[in-house]
C-alpha cells in the first residue's frame, strides 16, 4: 500500500523511459526546435539542467480508527515487515481487515488488482503484466491518464518550480500522488486563502 | 468705545492672520510628510533610461541604503537587463485552476506588499462555468473551493503589446520593455493614476501609503523595475516577477500553484512549454475586442 518507499525530497530519475527517449530524439536533432544559442551546433545534453521529480515520502493517508481517534500512518511501518512473504491482496475492497479498514477508495470502479500485484500488495504491475516498484507509479497513472500525462510533460499540469530557462537551472516537479491520493484521487474542496481588503467596501455597494 | 481697547478692526485682523497661518500649515504638512520619505538625490533623480551606468549604481546603493534605514533590512537591489532573443508569455490553465489564490499570496509576500491593504497583483475571479463576463465575476469569495458550477479567473497585468497604461503616461514613467514586460519607474512616476483608469484589466495598484512590511518578512532578492518597496504615491504593477525571470527562474506565483495551471516561457524558443500549449490549447485573451494583444493567454482542457 506504499505510495513511495524512498524518504529522499527529490531524485533525478533519467531512467524513465520516455525521458530518455524524448532526450534521444532530441539529442539526434528530431526535437522541433533549433539549438537554443543559436550557434547551429547540437548542444551537449549536459547543457540543459536536469528535471527533478518529487520523491513523495511514505504515504501517510491510511486513516485508522483506533481507540486514540485517527491517525495516519505511513504504509512502510507495517509492510516493511513483511518483506519475505509479502501480503497477497484481498479479491474485494470490503474484505480489507485491520488497519486498512477505514481506509476510503473512490477511485472509479477499478478493483485493486487492476494496479497491485495480486500476489504482493506492494509491487504494482502495467496492463502487459510488467511489473514496477511502487517508486515507478507514474507510468502506471499514464496508461488510463493520458491527456493528463501529456499535459504534465508540456509543463501544464502538476505544477513546477525553478528555471523556466533549462540552460541556467535545474527545474522539480511534483509526483502524481503528490496531490492525488491513488485510492481516491479526486482532491477534496478546502477554504481557499483569504479575498482582498482592498476592495472589501465594494461588497457593501448596490451593484449587479 | 474706550481708547485703550484694540480697535475691532485690528483684532478682527490678527484672528483672521493666525486663523490663516494656521490653516495654510496644516494644508502643507502632507507636503513636509512627502519630502520627509524623500531624500533630495531621489527628487533631483533623472529618468531610469537616462541614468548612466555609474549614476544608476549609486541610485542603487542610495536606496538600499534607504531600505535598511527605513524597514531595518538589508536588501539587494538590482538592475537586471531584458535577455536578446527572450519575449515572456503566460498561459492559465482554466480547467484545472481551483482558486485556492496561493499566487495571490506568493505575489502579496514576493513583491513586499502592504501587509496592512494586502495587496498583491492578482485577483481571482470566481466566475459562472458558460460564462466570460468579467463583470459579474467575484473576487471576494471566501468557502471551500472549488465550488460547484464555478471555475476560477486569475487575472494579473496581462503584459499587453499594445498596453493603454503606457499611452496615457503623461511623463514616460511606464513602457514596455523588449522581452515584452511593461514596467514602472516609480521614482519618476508622478501618481497620476491615469495608467490605472486606462487599463481594462484593472491590474494596476496605487500607493495609497509606504507600503508596511516588517523587517523579517521583507524579500531581500529585489530589482530597480520590480519589488523593490515603492514609495508613498506611485503605481505599481505585475512584472512577472522580472527579478527572478530574467535569471531564468520562474514567476513566484507559477511556483506556489499547486495544481501546476499556470505555465510561463520564451515564447521565442519552439521547444518551450509555452509554446506547446500556444500551438496545441485554444487559447484565448481577455477583452480581445479592444486590441491590448495580452501576452497572458487563458485555456480550457478539452
Amino acid at each position: 500500500m506504499a505510495r513511495g518507499l524512498q524518504t529522499d525530497a527529490a531524485v533525478v530519475r533519467p531512467e524513465t523511459p520516455r525521458w530518455t527517449l524524448a532526450l534521444g530524439a532530441w539529442l539526434l536533432g528530431c526535437a522541433p526546435g533549433a539549438p537554443r544559442n543559436g550557434d547551429g551546433a547540437v548542444h551537449d545534453a549536459s547543457a540543459r539542467f536536469p528535471v527533478v521529480v518529487h520523491r513523495p515520502p511514505s504515504l501517510s493517508s491510511i486513516e485508522v480508527d483506533s481507540d486514540a481517534g485517527r491517525v495516519a500512518i505511513p504504509c512502510e511501518n507495517c509492510h516493511s515487515l513483511f518483506r519475505e512473504n509479502p501480503p497477497a491482496l484481498p479479491a474485494r475492497v470490503e474484505e480489507l481487515r485491520g488497519p486498512h479498514a477505514g481506509m476510503r477508495f473512490a477511485h472509479g470502479a477499478v478493483p485493486c488488482a487492476s494496479c497491485h500485484e495480486r500476489t504482493d500488495a506492494t509491487r504494482l504491475h502495467l496492463a502487459t503484466g510488467e511489473v514496477l516498484p511502487m517508486t515507478e507509479a507514474m507510468s502506471l497513472c499514464r496508461q488510463c491518464h493520458g491527456p493528463q500525462a501529456r499535459d504534465y510533460d508540456h509543463g501544464s499540469h502538476g505544477g513546477m518550480r525553478g528555471y523556466w530557462d533549462r540552460s541556467r537551472g535545474p527545474r522539480a516537479r511534483n509526483h502524481c500522488v503528490d496531490c492525488h491520493d491513488p485510492h481516491a484521487p479526486h482532491f477534496p474542496r478546502f477554504q481557499p486563502m483569504p479575498p482582498p481588503r482592498d476592495t472589501a467596501w465594494l461588497r457593501s455597494a448596490p451593484h449587479g | 468705545m474706550a481708547e485703550n481697547s484694540v480697535p475691532r478692526r485690528v483684532a478682527l485682523k490678527v484672528l483672521g492672520a493666525t486663523l490663516g497661518a494656521g490653516v495654510f500649515a496644516q494644508a502643507l504638512a502632507p507636503l513636509k510628510q512627502f519630502t520627509e520619505g524623500m531624500s533630495l538625490q531621489g527628487f533631483l533623480q533623472k529618468h531610469y533610461k537616462e541614468l548612466s551606468p555609474r549614476e544608476l549604481r549609486e541610485v542603487l546603493r542610495r536606496l538600499e541604503e534607504e531600505t535598511e534605514q527605513r524597514y531595518g533590512a538589508e536588501v539587494t537591489i538590482r538592475d537586471l537587463r531584458p535577455t536578446p532573443g527572450v519575449q515572456f508569455a503566460y498561459a492559465l490553465n482554466l480547467s484545472v485552476c481551483i482558486g485556492c489564490r496561493r499566487c495571490v499570496e506568493a505575489c502579496h509576500h514576493e513583491n513586499n506588499h502592504d501587509r496592512a491593504s494586502h495587496n498583491s497583483y492578482i485577483r481571482v475571479l470566481e466566475m459562472e462555468q458558460g460564462s466570460l463576463d468579467l463583470e459579474r465575476g467575484d473576487a471576494n469569495y471566501d468557502h471551500a473551493v472549488p465550488a460547484p458550477g464555478k471555475f476560477y479567473l486569475p487575472v494579473q497585468c496581462q503584459q499587453c503589446e499594445n498596453p493603454p497604461c503606457v499611452r496615457v503616461c503623461p511623463v514616460e514613467a511606464t513602457w514596455q520593455e523588449s522581452d515584452g514586460i511593461v514596467v514602472v519607474d516609480y521614482n519618476w512616476c508622478i501618481g497620476c493614476r491615469y495608467c490605472e483608469a486606462a487599463c481594462p484589466y484593472h491590474a494596476r495598484r496605487f500607493n495609497w501609503r509606504a507600503p508596511e512590511v516588517p523587517a523579517r518578512e521583507i524579500n531581500p532578492d529585489q530589482a530597480y523595475l520590480s519589488n523593490r518597496i515603492r514609495p508613498q504615491g506611485v503605481m505599481e504593477k505585475c512584472t512577472f516577477c522580472l527579478h527572478r525571470t530574467r535569471e531564468g527562474r520562474m514567476p513566484a506565483c507559477l511556483e506556489a500553484c499547486p495544481t501546476g495551471a499556470r505555465v510561463f516561457g520564451n515564447v521565442l524558443d519552439p521547444s518551450s512549454e509555452i509554446r506547446w500549449v500556444l500551438e496545441h490549447k485554444r487559447v484565448f485573451v481577455l477583452k480581445e475586442e479592444l486590441g491590448t494583444r495580452p501576452r497572458f493567454f487563458y485555456f480550457f482542457d478539452e
